[in-house]
């Protein structure tokens, strides 16, 4: 589904991402961990078309179709979701609107006419439950004000209606209580299915207790340094990065 | 010959034949009128007040005034530039003109709406009693008006009485054939405890030049309630200066809110003053604008009595070569104590040839005030444009979101439904996109 060549990415002339290789298929969950500034966001970013990230090398592909020259709406429409580290607040455009327009400029690339009023607000109603979320959110400012338990839930959100082949969720867990953590755990358990993949990007252990990967990478200086199963990841919270460190040194 | 002079000229020639009969006030305030513009002229970037707009090009054109222009035209021209879908009352004039066949005029016991001429010849004693008090008589653009106005809008609303309906008051340009010049002129009177709102919109329908100059005068007696919303989206040939004065009494609410999209030049005089205590004046803008369409802004609050609070919100958003002016003076006198006046100008740029001027002007002279302003200057934020496209939401689509969001909280006075969603798909007209953005 998406295939990653060898890429190279600059943000104002400094090297972040130094020939990174990754390949993830459907039905397959991806953890991709790493020490601060390893380039863990830079990655989500370029996948999802942020345009401030200049790509020097190589190549994305997903779904068979060139991604890099897309737009990140175009993105959007081919089936890629990132969950954001820090979702922007929107003063003005309620979570309804914002969704519903989503959804519906989704419909239209494909073609489609807009989702009828009575069938959207249904689906809103399903995901919100998913999501333990009480109806008086979906008429408030999009983020605005919102804790850091409802932000990342509202990601979820988001990303139930959308139905993404592809969702990226970069660090969703920073910033959660326990419970907000299980109950964003399991609204993408629930929504996982075998022909849709996820790229968890955390820095702890403690989401993929939640969200099994079945694949986990080290980022490490701009380049995937070492794969494994989730063991890897249990390793690396028992150790820290350094011995990665060490052994890369060795 | 200048226009200035035409002005002039003309006025000494032909000033006989406007209404006001030799002995009356009226013709007195004509002959003042053009006596003030006689000698000041019309403004000029050296004056302070007109620092950052300059009507050189305006005035350089020639126009026509006060000849006969072609009345014809057909009531589908004039709707498309009314608030439709709710019942109002309509005063409409062509090309200077009231237009009876396509108003709806009222007269009631407890109101009027009628055409401002008629009132002179009908209603002398209210005439006499508010004509010409609240507009700044030396300023040379309302001494031009007053030497010349004859038509416009006259609003009588008795003490204690709510108008039930929307009132609209629309300009219509239709001649094809030659540049004009227009003096409209409103007078507005809501007794104590009356209610009333209005909506005035401007509109050339031809490609010729027009330069309206405008004055608005609107009485708010005591707990009485006046809201005047003025869309100014006119075509790229028309020019306006508008100067409004509105004298506030105990315990009264006045808002103008001025939606400003396009125009040549756009010169907005809004003058507050209060004479009761605990009187609430809010003035609300957006201004959208591209092309090289200029808008200014300027505002003048009078605390000239304690207790009195005042609320501006200018949003502008600038495109192109746009340009904007935001001048907004706060005078608290030595006995408005407890005044209370906000005021606030936030302004995107989205162009690097687009500009905007802004300068709070805030006089304070007693010591027992809460008094703020704050302007700012930014672009859309880039983080919240990828957002929402990484949501599937194209860029154009996006931005807009984003404008609205920015602009969107001035209409929060609007309180008729019919009203605020077409102002609402207005903004979304001019950002081009089929969105519901409220």
């Amino acid at each position: 589904m998406l295939k990653i060549k060898d890429l190279k990415v600059e943000i104002e002339g400094k090297e972040i991402i130094k020939g990174l290789s990754l390949e993830i298929n459907k039905g397959e969950v991806h953890a991709i961990m790493g020490p601060n500034g390893a380039g863990k966001s830079t990655l989500s970013a370029v996948i999802a078309g942020r345009d401030e990230y200049e790509v020097t090398g190589g190549s994305i592909e997903f779904d068979g179709q060139d991604i890099m020259d897309m737009a990140p709406e175009d993105r959007a429409h081919a089936g890629v979701f990132l969950s954001f580290q820090y979702p922007v607040e929107i003063p003005g455009v309620s979570v309804t609107n914002f969704i519903k327009t989503a959804i519906n400029e989704s419909r239209k690339a494909k073609g489609l006419d807009p989702m009828p009023a009575k069938d959207l607000l249904k689906l809103m109603r399903e995901k919100q439950a998913l999501l333990e979320m009480d109806k008086q959110f979906m008429s408030r400012s999009l983020n605005e004000g919102f804790s850091g338990g409802e932000k990342k839930r509202n990601e979820i959100f988001q990303m139930a209606m959308l139905e993404p082949k592809l969702a990226i969720l970069d660090e969703t867990d920073s910033g959660l209580d326990i419970d907000a953590l299980r109950i964003v755990a399991n609204g993408v358990n629930k929504l996982k299915n075998e022909d849709n993949a996820v790229m968890v990007i955390t820095h702890y252990q403690r989401l993929l207790d939640h969200i099994i990967p079945d694949f986990v990478h080290v980022l490490f200086d701009g380049k995937i340094v070492k794969s494994g199963d989730k063991n890897l990841a249990l390793e690396l919270e028992e150790k820290g990065y350094d011995w990665i460190k060490k052994e890369l040194e060795a | 010959m200048k226009l200035q002079d035409k002005l002039i000229h003309s006025f000494e020639k032909f000033g006989q034949s406007l209404s006001g009969s030799e002995t009356d006030s009226l013709r007195q305030m004509r002959t003042e009128g053009i006596e003030v513009f006689k000698n000041l002229g019309f403004p000029t970037t050296k004056d302070e007040e007109w620092k950052y707009t300059s009507l050189n090009k305006c005035i350089k054109r020639d126009y026509d005034f006060g000849a006969e222009f072609s009345l014809d035209i057909r009531s589908e021209d004039v709707d498309r530039f009314l608030c439709t879908g709710i019942d109002s009352y309509k005063l409409v004039f062509v090309n200077g003109v009231f237009n009876d066949s396509l108003s709806n005029t009222t007269q009631q016991d407890k109101f009027f709406v009628s055409n401002l001429k008629d009132a002179y010849e009908g209603k002398s004693d209210l005439f006499n009693q508010y004509y010409g008090t609240l507009a700044d008589k030396e300023l040379s653009m309302v001494g031009l008006n007053t030497a010349y106005a004859q038509e416009g809008a006259f609003i009588y609303v008795k003490a204690g009485a709510v108008v039930d309906k929307l009132i609209q008051i629309l300009y219509i340009n239709s001649d094809s054939s030659r540049a004009m010049m227009n003096q409209s002129r409103n007078l507005i009177i809501a007794e104590d405890r009356a209610e009333v709102q209005i909506l005035e919109r401007h509109q050339s329908l031809s490609d010729e030049y027009v330069f309206t100059n405008s004055v608005t005068e609107i009485s708010v007696g005591k707990e009485a309630n006046v809201k005047h919303f003025k869309v100014q989206n006119d075509q790229d040939t028309a020019s306006l200066v508008d100067s409004t004065f509105v004298k506030q009494g105990t315990k009264s609410t006045a808002l103008v809110d001025t939606f400003a999209f396009s125009g040549e030049l756009t010169r907005n005089n809004l003058h507050f003053e209060f004479t009761g205590e605990h009187a609430e004046a809010h003035m609300d803008a957006i201004t959208l604008l591209k092309g090289s369409s200029l808008v200014d802004h300027h505002t003048f609050v009078d605390h000239a009595v304690p207790n009195c609070q005042s609320f501006q919100l200018y949003k502008g958003i600038y495109d192109e070569k746009s340009k904007g002016v935001f001048n907004g003076k706060v005078m608290v006198r030595k006995d408005a104590q407890k005044t209370n006046a906000y005021q606030q100008n936030n302004n995107l740029l989205l162009s690097d040839f687009a500009s905007i001027d802004t300068k709070p002007q805030l006089e304070i002279f007693a010591d027992d005030v809460a008094c703020s302003h704050g302007c700012t200057i930014g672009q859309l934020d880039d983080e919240a444009l990828f957002y929402m496209r990484s949501r599937g939401i194209p860029e154009k689509e996006a931005k807009a979101f984003l404008m609205f969001a920015f602009a969107g909280d001035t209409l929060k006075n609007i309180t008729i439904p019919e009203l605020k969603e077409q102002l609402v798909n207005l903004v979304a007209r001019e950002l081009k996109v089929d969105l519901e953005l409220n």
